[in-house]
């Protein structure tokens, strides 16, 4: 077997990375920064999902194969995303009845 | 005649001692060629279950943004009556709760059975205030007449509607993700009393590491939901 098992220090540095981001995205949302909120408040929560994914999910001591995967299963996500979006952002720009 | 015998009888304990490398063990099944592999295998596994579920909650945010998009004025105020305070505390919980599963991970890779038997219990406790704060969220609503439906009333919305709108997905994903909480938590107690049991070594530890990827995926989908539903415009005057 050749696991790799990580230090404590490294996983309470992780957390108190996580918990600092938490407080800084609360904290932020009582800023006014127009439409830059919502963009700051993804941009904190995917840093924190990377945080957890390749520190307490190992990804980053996972084979490619797994890598692949992970990477393979946000790529549809963002397909999801994307393809009903450019539906619903792009409707009121011809003026098609029932939009 | 003896040299026959003697090779007979060497080439039998040969047979014998390959038959014995592959002995079946819970850490090595028949089916793969080492135990790694079978590691790997099983990482994989997990891996595109928890994928199938991101296309789940996928779709959950979808919807979220869409309307969220098309009534976003409704739904500032309605998240906006959300508690900040209660839901940016149950996010630190989970995310102690993540740090408390990943030791217990830890423990398992080391072989060390009181200590993963310590940091499942704290997980499960953690885990457990998660889902009691939750709860009495859930209650609030109630209270307030935040639950779509006939009863449904908020204040400084003109379109009673659109806030329904914002409380269906508010239940529907803070529910779809409590219920698995409660799946973990399950999870969490089965692991508790296998590890209490013994069948958990430094060479296998499969299911504790596979159940915190599990774990550790319900972390990352509150991670998003904490700021899409708490967050919204938090800076508008009431």
């Amino acid at each position: 077997m050749t696991e790799h098992i990580d230090s404590i220090r490294t996983y309470v540095l992780v957390l108190l990375a996580l918990l600092v981001l938490t407080a800084v995205t609360t904290l932020v949302a009582f800023v006014d920064l127009g439409e830059f909120s919502v963009v700051v408040a993804l941009a904190i929560a995917v840093c924190k999902m990377l945080l957890v994914a390749l520190f307490f999910m190992h990804v980053r001591h996972s084979t490619k194969l797994t890598k692949l995967v992970v990477l393979g299963g946000l790529l549809w996500l963002i397909i999801l995303l994307m393809l009903t979006l450019s539906d619903f952002t792009t409707r009121g720009w011809i003026g098609v009845p029932g939009r | 005649m003896l040299t026959t015998t003697a090779r007979w009888s060497g080439r039998r304990s040969k047979l014998a001692s390959e038959a014995q490398t592959h002995v079946e063990t819970i850490a090595l099944r028949e089916q793969f060629d080492t135990e790694a592999q079978q590691k790997d295998a099983s990482t994989l596994g997990m891996w595109i279950f928890l994928i199938t579920e991101v296309m789940f909650f996928g779709g959950m945010f979808t919807a979220y943004t869409v309307y969220r998009r098309a009534y976003s004025d409704a739904f500032a105020v309605a998240s906006s009556s959300l508690n900040v305070t209660i839901g940016a505390i149950n996010t630190a919980v989970l995310l102690v709760s993540s740090f408390t599963m990943v030791m217990a991970v830890r423990a398992a890779q080391l072989g060390q059975r009181r200590t993963l038997i310590l940091f499942l219990v704290l997980t499960l406790i953690f885990g457990g205030m998660f889902l009691g704060v939750k709860a009495y969220e859930w209650n609030e609503k109630f209270e307030q007449h935040h639950v779509p439906g006939p009863s449904f009333h908020m204040d400084g919305v003109p379109q009673q509607g659109h806030a329904q709108l914002f409380f269906s997905l508010y239940f529907a994903m803070t529910g779809l993700h409590a219920a698995h909480m409660v799946i973990g938590v399950g999870l969490l107690s089965w692991l508790i009393w296998m590890a209490h049991k013994g069948r958990f070594t430094a060479e296998y530890n499969t299911p504790v590491d596979i159940a915190g990827l599990y774990w550790h995926f319900v972390d990352i989908i509150w991670i998003f939901l904490f700021p899409l539903l708490y967050l919204i415009d938090r800076h508008l005057p009431k």
